[in-house]
């Protein structure tokens, strides 16, 4: 009986070792604190208004990267963790965490920082900016923005609740190869929180890729064709479209997992004709895909990015577009190079490096083109910009590592090694959080109405990039020396130690730079009066999202805009024909003609809870399926088909905003 | 720089090869790199905002046409094809199934991987150790691996390649180490808790030395029999060096083997990984 209601759980499932006590306890005291404070403000009824069921794409992107810092800053505890243990753990030392505790820890920082930090902040910015910079007001399906960012929100939960329930987590790396991840080596349940919770927030990704896809595609302004969108809508779209070919195939390959590990079956078991391999290849067909949906956002946000503040045209847009494109389609053609040592011929060794090298040339397009553009124009060193160099010099760098182990004899010698750690983390850091960082800085007065503070800013760049080249140059150079990653000790013999101790205070700047970052936000805000943004262009912006108020009201434009070239915002700044004059003042707002077209009613999408229950539902049929629960994980379902078909009979989906009420609010702000 | 061992201290041929190649590469880069970065840092300082001759430049609706923007295509399309070129042959060169051309007859050893140690196996000197590995030097080494663990990966990075031991399946490489020496050899591959700890001493001696060390291990009083190795299969971490003066004869057709359905393991072969032709 206690079986059936309990499944597998037991008292000992309950926390009793000191990282899951203490991590619960901080749970426990943060979500007790965010209590006392909205009760003490009053504040309940504005989060769940104004917040948690508003299916407004600006406030799900802002609830998107809130929560993806959160998990940013999980998944930096992990990797100061790991850098202190391999600092100390060398000789007679073993440091301070045994060896499964820290496979754990990598384990999970990799997830976390791909998966629920990355993501989270891209799908943020995405919802942010991309339907301002097709003129929409909302997306395609707005109900399903919303479930989609609570799936999101469900699985970031789901990763941390074995803090709190089990106490372990998947310690056999962060794509869990079988049949290290099978039953037989990794009984607990550590797989099985981390499969559902890759199951469930994969979901809310395959979900919000279909909404921005049809909304790219389906809901550009007037006159904004395919080849007139703005950059970063354009690299969106690339990403979006990368998320639905690849995740369904993450959802099937970790789902065959789980019906090894629930079922006993044998789909990638070592034995009873299970194929380990098949898992391998399954696995880096989607991870492969998964790099560029990290990275080609990026590409966008610094094509905005330098295009702005060089006060230039981008240089080579047709070109720009073709190389998102290749690297779109190359991105499915280059899985193999993930396991060039297990032994396949070398000819076909020899087809995906090959693949994988050709991807040099769309990349190395972009690079040129970005450079071109600041040729001949006026560059402000703002933070965005800093961030930009920063990525150009790094990512150059990071490239020719990976070109270098696309060359199967060379990954022969550096495939596992510390060198792939490098690689890896220099391409993502560079081409995905400094494409974020700045993308935030740049975007920052559009959803705020402020400029965040500039010397702060350039402060925390400098700090990221000096800790970067502290931790990750020793790691070059350890891969080069035959250290493998993931160690959680090694001999004094091996020389390693000075190196890790290097990368410990590299790590410790780049913590001084996210330090610093969040300074920065808690700073402006307090001196918001100062750094407000009153024209709407703070930058002297070049796209549709600039030609709207700073903050964005929440119906986006008072009127749709009209576009009838790329760059439209800057073209109805400076017209057409004429070029300003050498010396001419950077603040053209004037120029703007005013605009003829009065105000519409407006069809606006209402408030829904549903997202919310829905992924309750499934997260608590995730729960039920770790622990074996059958009832709840029927009962999780069966809530979550309720939770569809209520939805699907709510007729007030929607309201109108009259012409009226747009007007009196557009009037009230013209105010001083 | 480059501290001691590892990539840049190659210790055989293939080694050789592979740190010539990555040489090669890296600078091949660097002729499209080091301009970039030139003209990065250049026009950033020269086109900044307030350089009053920059001013004059200025040009904000500057850019060219489709074959102009060819020559940022073709750049780089330039040196991924030598690199590609590059690709093609040293991949071929460097298969590690392809046999070393030498005077001396190959040693063949047999490889198990497991939790967590190395097992070799002599199938001519009918030896077998644990965590050390003898052979002759100048003679080329060919090693057969399987595994009786979850996947791991041999590499002993002074004598080059590495490859996978996984189970139910058979991968090979040809290594050989130019003179003598004491190499440290590795798992690559997470495979649980005794990861890090899975080394093993990989010794190239002179061919008398080989042949004395290999007639002592024949003194040994341990015996590799199917219980041993049951015994030696079980989970272990930081597994001290072992040495068997003979081993059952059935022993690595058994693991290869051991995972085989029951009911047709008498009639199927284990997948011998022998590189998927295209």
């Amino acid at each position: 009986m206690a079986h059936f209601l309990f499944g597998n759980l037991t008292w000992g499932s309950l926390p009793h070792l000191w990282y899951t006590e203490g991590a619960t306890a901080s749970i426990a005291l943060m979500g007790i604190a965010a209590a006392a404070a909205l009760t003490y403000y009053k504040r309940w009824t504005w989060l769940w208004k104004e917040w948690l069921t508003s299916t407004d794409p600006k406030k799900i992107g802002v609830m998107y990267i809130v929560l993806a810092s959160l998990m940013f800053f999980r998944g930096g505890l992990d990797a100061i963790m790991i850098w202190i243990q391999q600092a100390m753990s060398s000789g007679a030392s073993h440091g301070y965490l045994d060896a499964s505790h820290l496979q754990q820890i990598f384990t999970a920082h990799g997830d976390i920082m791909v998966f629920f930090a990355t993501m989270g902040f891209l799908f943020g910015l995405i919802n942010l900016i991309v339907p301002l910079q097709i003129g929409a007001r909302d997306l395609a399906f707005p109900f399903l923005n919303s479930l989609g960012f609570w799936l999101y929100a469900a699985g970031a939960v789901f990763i941390n609740l074995f803090f709190v329930v089990g106490g372990e987590f998947a310690s056999a790396g962060w794509l869990s190869l079988p049949p290290l991840a099978e039953l037989q080596y990794s009984p607990g349940t550590g797989v099985d929180y981390w499969i559902w919770s890759l199951q469930i927030s994969g979901l809310g990704t395959l979900l919000g890729g279909l909404n921005f896809v049809v909304t790219i595609l389906k809901m550009r302004v007037k006159g904004m064709t395919l080849m007139k969108m703005p950059l970063f809508t354009w690299t969106s779209l690339c990403s979006m479209v990368l998320v639905i070919a690849s995740f369904p195939v993450l959802t099937a390959t970790t789902l065959l997992l789980w019906l090894d590990r629930f079922f006993g079956m044998h789909f990638f078991t070592s034995g009873f004709g299970g194929n380990p391999m098949m898992y391998v290849n399954l696995i880096w067909m989607w991870g492969h895909p998964e790099v560029y949906i990290l990275v080609i956002p990026s590409f966008g946000i610094f094509s905005e990015i330098v295009a702005t503040f060089s006060g230039k045209r981008i240089y080579g847009y047709v070109s720009m577009v073709c190389a998102a494109i290749s690297i779109t389609l190359l991105s499915f053609l280059v899985w193999l190079h993930h396991f060039f040592t297990m032994g396949s011929g070398a000819d076909v060794n020899a087809f995906f490096g090959i693949m994988t090298g050709i991807i040099a040339i769309p990349t190395g397009v972009q690079m040129f083109n970005w450079v071109m553009t600041m040729f001949r124009g006026r560059i402000r060193f703002t933070t965005p910009m800093h961030y930009f160099l920063g990525f150009v010099s790094l990512f150059t760098f990071g490239g020719m590592a990976g070109v270098l182990l696309s060359i199967p004899g060379a990954d022969f010698e550096l495939h596992n090694s510390l060198f792939l750690v490098a690689h890896f983390h220099t391409m993502i850091v560079s081409g995905g959080l400094f494409g974020i960082f700045a993308g935030i800085v740049y975007w920052f007065p559009k959803v705020t109405g402020f400029k965040l503070n500039e010397r702060l800013g350039i402060r925390a760049f400098w700090l990221w990039l000096a800790g970067f080249f502290l931790s990750f140059t020793p790691l070059y150079i350890l891969g080069f020396m035959g250290a493998t990653r993931r160690l959680d000790h090694y001999a004094v013999t091996a020389g390693y130690q000075p190196y890790f101790i290097a990368a410990a205070i590299g790590i410790c700047l780049i913590a001084l730079g996210a330090i610093t970052q969040l300074w920065q936000v808690v700073v402006s805000t307090k001196e918001r009066k100062q750094n407000q943004d009153t024209t709407g262009d703070p930058w002297d912006g070049r796209t549709l999202e600039w030609s709207t108020h700073s903050p964005v009201p929440f119906y986006s434009f008072a009127v749709t805009p009209e576009v009838h070239s790329r760059d439209a915002f800057w073209e109805t700044k400076i017209g057409r024909k004429e070029l300003p004059p050498p010396g001419i003042s950077l603040s053209r707002r004037e120029a703007i003609p005013p605009s003829t077209k009065k105000y519409e009613d407006i069809e606006m999408s209402a408030n829904t809870a549903m997202g919310i229950y829905l992924s309750a539902f499934v997260f608590l049929f995730g729960f039920a399926a770790v622990w074996h629960i059958i009832w709840l994980m029927l009962a999780g379902v069966i809530g979550a088909i309720a939770c569809v078909i209520v939805r699907s009979f709510d007729e007030h989906t929607e309201y109108t905003l009259t012409a009226a009420e747009v007007e009196k609010i557009e009037m009230a702000r013209k105010l001083p | 720089m480059f501290g001691t061992g590892g990539v840049f201290s190659p210790q055989g041929p293939i080694a050789s090869q592979e740190r010539d190649l990555i040489v090669t590469a890296v600078l091949l880069m660097l002729a499209v790199a080091i301009p970039l970065l030139a003209m990065l840092y250049t026009f950033a300082w020269k086109y900044r905002a307030g350089n009053p001759k920059a001013d004059k430049t200025y040009d904000p609706e500057r850019t060219r046409g489709v074959f102009r923007e060819l020559i940022w295509w073709a750049i780089p399309a330039a040196v991924v094809a030598v690199i590609a070129v590059m690709n093609w042959q040293s991949t071929h060169a460097l298969d590690p199934y392809k046999a070393i051309v030498s005077d001396n007859k190959p040693v063949t050893i047999q490889v198990v991987a497991l939790e967590w140690k190395w097992l070799f196996i002599y199938p001519a000197q009918g030896i077998a150790t644990v965590n050390f590995v003898e052979f002759p030097e100048a003679t080329p080494v060919h090693f057969e691996l399987t595994a009786d663990a979850p996947m791991s990966s041999f590499w002993i990075p002074e004598l080059g390649s590495q490859i996978y031991a996984m189970s139910t399946m058979q991968t090979q490489i040809d290594l050989m180490a130019s003179s003598t020496g004491e190499y440290v050899g590795k798992d690559t591959e997470i495979n649980g808790a005794g990861y890090a700890g899975m080394t093993f001493v990989a010794k190239s001696a002179s061919q008398e030395d080989f042949d004395a060390w290999t007639a002592s291990v024949k003194q040994s009083q341990n015996v590799l029999t199917m219980d041993a190795y049951n015994a030696l299969m079980a989970p272990s971490q930081n597994n001290p060096q072992a040495f068997y003066s003979s081993f059952d004869k059935n022993l690595y057709g058994t693991i290869l083997t051991r995972y085989m359905p029951p009911a047709t393991s008498s009639d199927s072969m284990p997948a011998n990984m022998e590189g998927m032709k295209m």
